[in-house]
């Protein structure tokens, strides 16, 4: 036999090309040539000498394992024609008692397609690197009592094949803590689910079973693309049952979608989730009325805490959910049940319609206050309602645009719980807001297009600006306003502003530094324009010092704004180094620059400096000695003044003292004389 | 020293002669009709040009930005500037026409009156007088007998020339930057400014301190010589004051003729109302300037 199968097995690849037919040939030959060279080998009887003893065992590293083989259970076998030694090969020819252990049984031998595959799998694979918990031939099929897959005992009959794939793939599981499954509850879940209750509950053996859909041998994760529940092929896996479910769906959902963009379209698992689909969309013949039959009660209050479960039905109906029953957000009822919500265990996770929602609200700060189980998290719920949730173009809502501040503001006003434990520069956010061009555009003009605290810092991805991914980090800044103030995002990307952006730890200024985050003005408002100058003497310290010394910064100093301020030379979002040939101050641009106020200015009019000092005898030498000279001219002009007159002073008091006294001697005289 | 004798001899008149004030007194004329008139309208201009100057030049005080306020803007403030400064030249002008005139009227010849005696030019006597003066606040001689004009009049007299000349050249620059430029390159303009501003801080400074003593606020004429405004002096005062110009309009037989009437109460009033409210603004001026550079200096 060890010297025959191959040598047939060798005819047989010759002689048929590969496929079905020759698959089967080639069994029957192995089948023949089996059964031709039983009398060479040993016969059954041989081994069940010693393997029929019920007490037989053995210690295989800390384990007992019994050696015991039911004759009975094996003659019922798939494999009853089969000598023992057509799989246990190393023990052909050899002397009885057998030398231990043996050599693992190769299935393969036989099933050698099917072991391909499974050499293909995650399991396999996992056997190649020697994985202890890897699933061999025999962690499914068993070993002596292979039973066709058809006979309802096999032990992977379709009824049985969630507990074979449960041994390893339920809840609590060494597979589950220590290999990285990314489903959950996956045998819980299938249970529960339309499949696994078809199966299951109801006995339905077409009812798919995990192999079904995972195959029986090739089992590849989903990020394989050639696996059956990869994103490409789950429709057609699903198809294998579903026939022109396709079809289907693409009269429910919009047609030209699913044609035009190719991932615009979603796989059946983004809607029927793996597991335990029906669970999340169906409501499992669980009408909302039968959750009002208690719900639509007045006096019904949680047994825990005692706030009251009632819901009102008006509100509901009117609701973004109206749709929506009541199942299919507070998942879990079970409908056989008297209570079917005393099987609700979970809250109700809106992430799991609003995916895209729920993923980036996890990220923010809100959601990571929730996750820590912090009481000052907001979950949906604080903002967007329960029972009576509205989309956010309805103005009855909390979301609507005019209402977002108010709602903001129930943790972000002053003194509040969000606004206690923020750290930051911004205060009175709110109320700045509402004082806002922003604020007054949405809340007095009611124009709802008006930038509201979601615009800027994004409705679940609420971040700080220290984060580096928040919309208003200011690296994002500028995208963020770019978004309503069109073009200005170009300019300022273009500036030398930008360009310096990320050069330092100070970053330049962005969006929010001059026009500030909360407070932000009309542009054209005095107030906007005069601060302008302090803003950006932030930074440019000097120059703005020396700006004030100039005619252009007296007047601006005063409180006027016609005169030219920093942006009116600069620029201001397309501010560009003067060395810049597209700067407004290149030698080429300065001109007319100037002429936008004096419009007979010429080249040597631009000389004029704006920026002069006179305290930089190196850089302006004549303006720091016209200074002095002058300087000198008023010091000495005053000392010479001031010491003429304090020395005059006495001599004049003495004067006209002299005078007063020889007056009064006149008149006396004069009064003697009359 | 021929003039301190005469100075001392001139005692012995005043004492021996008794003023004869009998009801009204008697006053001599001593500025012509134009000179009041020019003196008062360049109160009105100086002060109209300092106020707003030293706003824009301290403006970085508070009350900087009020007064901007108050005149209505900077924009108003320079309006007021340029029409006191046309005001300013106006005034320069008109005297220098009547010098002119004078110059045929009475010198008869350029040289007579840039020479004659009652020059404003710089003369020997005028050192002399000056050293004397010194000496005399020194207590080491007699006051000296000052004449028509006295140094620190013709100190002063000039200092307005030289201002105008400075000030007003600079001024012009600025006030038609891009006129100016055609011809000077940029940097001109902020030499201008420099000089525009501390000459004109020099002009302030001076004119509210040193010419409101030298004029007013000396113990001879506390609180107010209101002569430029009246245009005459009580002859008592003059003899006293100008002791050798008296000497000589009595010896020349020109007093007689110089003799006037005072101006009645309500004159006098008017006037000094107007020369209290233009020394009160300028010694205001000076605190705010003092101010904005002792306290507020950036």
């Amino acid at each position: 036999m060890r010297k025959r199968l191959p040598v047939l097995q060798t005819i047989g690849t010759e002689e048929q090309s590969p496929g079905q037919p020759f698959r089967a040939i080639l069994r029957a030959v192995v089948l023949i040539a089996a059964l031709s060279s039983a009398a060479l080998s040993q016969e059954k009887a041989d081994c069940l000498i010693c393997h029929e003893d019920k007490d037989l065992a053995a210690v295989r590293g800390k384990k007992t394992v019994s050696l015991y083989v039911d004759e009975g259970r094996f003659l019922k076998s798939v494999h009853r024609d089969f000598n023992c030694t057509s799989c246990h090969t190393d023990l052909d020819g050899e002397e009885m008692p057998h030398s231990v252990p043996l050599q693992k049984v190769e299935c393969g031998l036989c099933h050698g397609d099917r072991q391909e595959e499974h050499k293909e799998s995650l399991h396999g694979k996992a056997i190649e690197r020697g994985d202890p918990l890897a699933p061999t031939c025999q962690s499914c099929h068993g070993e002596h009592y292979i039973l066709r897959v058809r006979d309802h005992a096999s032990a992977v009959a379709p009824l049985r094949i969630p507990f074979v794939c449960g041994r390893c793939h339920q809840e609590g599981t060494r597979v589950t803590r220590e290999r990285e499954i990314p489903q959950a509850r996956i045998l819980e879940n299938y249970s529960e689910s339309i499949h696994g209750e078809g199966l299951l509950r109801k006995g339905l053996i077409v009812a798919p079973n995990c192999a079904s859909c995972h195959t029986s041998h090739r089992i590849l994760p989903h990020t394989d693309p050639r696996s059956s529940i990869a994103r490409a092929n789950i429709a057609a896996t699903c198809a294998t049952c579903h026939a022109e479910i396709e079809e289907v769906h693409r009269k429910v959902i919009k047609g030209e979608l699913w044609e035009k963009q190719e991932h615009v379209l979603p796989a059946c698992v983004d809607c029927h989730q793996p597991h335990k689909i029906r669970k999340v969309y169906y409501d499992q013949g669980m009408a909302d009325k039968d959750c009002l039959r208690c719900h639509e009660r007045e006096n019904i209050v949680s047994s825990k805490d005692g706030h009251s479960l009632t819901v009102t039905v008006s509100v509901l109906s009117q609701s973004r959910h109206a749709a929506t029953s009541c199942s299919q957000c507070h998942a879990g009822v079970n409908a056989s049940r008297h209570r079917p919500c005393e099987t609700i265990s979970q809250k109700v996770d809106c992430a799991s319609c609003h995916a895209e929602a729920g993923r980036q609200f996890q990220l923010s700060t809100h959601g990571q206050l929730v996750a820590i189980n912090d009481p000052n998290g907001p979950t949906c719920k604080e903002c967007h309602g329960t029972h009576g949730v509205l989309g956010k173009a309805n103005p009855k809502s909390p979301i609507f645009a005019m209402n977002i501040p108010a709602l903001c503001a129930t943790c972000h006003q002053e003194g509040k719980k969000a606004a206690v434990r923020y750290a930051g520069r911004e205060h009175e956010i709110v109320d700045h807001y509402t004082e806002s061009i922003h604020g007054k555009g949405l809340l007095k003009s009611g124009l709802t297009v008006t930038a509201t605290c979601t615009n800027c810092h994004t409705a679940h991805n609420v971040l700080p600006a220290s984060n580096e991914v928040s919309s208003v980090h200011p690296r994002n800044t500028p995208q963020t306003c770019g978004k309503c103030h069109h073009g200005i995002e170009d300019q300022f990307l273009n500036s030398i502003h930008a360009k310096k952006m990320g050069e330092k730890d100070k970053h330049p200024p962005v969006c929010s530094d001059c026009h500030t985050a909360h407070t932000i003005r009309r542009t054209d408002a005095e107030g906007f324009k005069l601060d302008i100058m302090t803003k950006c003497g932030r930074c440019h310290e000097t120059i703005a010092a020396t700006y004030f010394d100039t005619y252009h910064g007296k007047v601006s100093q005063l409180g006027y704004t016609k005169t030219a301020k920093c942006y009116d030379c600069h620029g201001a979002h397309d501010i560009l180094p003067v060395s810049d040939p597209r700067s407004r101050l290149s030698h080429d641009n300065v001109v007319t620059t100037c002429q936008k106020c004096h419009p007979g200015a010429t080249r040597r009019f631009a000389g004029y400096l704006t920026h002069a000092t006179h305290h930089d005898p190196e850089k302006y030498p004549f303006l720091f000695w016209t200074f002095w000279g002058m300087t000198g001219l008023l010091v000495g002009t005053f000392i010479l003044g001031g010491v003429h007159t304090l020395l005059w002073l006495p001599r004049a008091l003495k004067f006209r003292r002299e005078r007063t006294m020889k007056r009064r001697r006149d008149q006396e005289e004069g009064t003697e004389n009359a | 020293m021929p003039d301190t004798a005469p100075a001392v001899k001139e005692k012995e008149p005043i004492v021996s002669q008794p003023v004869q004030v009998k009801g009204e007194e008697r006053q001599i004329r001593r500025f012509s009709n134009l000179e009041r008139v020019l003196h008062a309208v360049m109160i009105v201009s100086f002060i109209s040009l300092a106020v707003t100057g030293m706003i824009l030049k301290f403006s970085y005080t508070g009350w900087a930005s009020i007064l901007a306020r108050v005149l209505g803007g900077f924009e108003a403030m320079g309006y007021i500037h340029r029409v006191a400064a046309v005001m300013m030249f106006g005034i320069f002008f008109s005297h220098l026409y009547d010098l002119l005139n004078r110059k045929r009227k009475e010198a008869g010849s350029l040289k007579a009156l840039l020479f004659g005696p009652d020059t404003m030019l710089p003369t020997r006597r005028d050192l002399r007088e000056f050293i004397a003066s010194l000496k005399w606040f020194l207590n080491l001689g007699p006051r000296p007998a000052y004449g028509r004009w006295t140094y620190w009049e013709k100190f002063d007299y000039f200092a307005v020339f030289w201002g105008i000349a400075v000030i007003g050249s600079t001024g012009l620059m600025l006030w038609f930057p891009e006129f100016f430029t055609q011809f000077v390159p940029g940097w001109f303009l902020n030499v201008a400014t420099i000089i525009h501003s501390d000459e004109a801080l020099l002009a302030v400074g001076f004119i509210f301190t040193v010419h409101f003593f030298n004029t007013h606020l000396r113990p001879e004429k506390f609180p107010m010589d209101i002569v430029i405004f009246t245009g005459r002096v009580s002859l008592e005062e003059f003899k006293e004051d100008r002791p050798k110009e008296y000497e000589k309009l009595k010896k020349s037989g020109e007093l007689e003729s110089l003799m006037a009437e005072p101006y009645p109460p309500i004159v006098l009033r008017t006037i000094r109302a107007f020369a209290w409210t233009a020394l009160g603004l300028g010694f205001t001026i000076i605190v705010m300037i003092m101010y904005a550079m002792i306290f507020a200096y950036r």
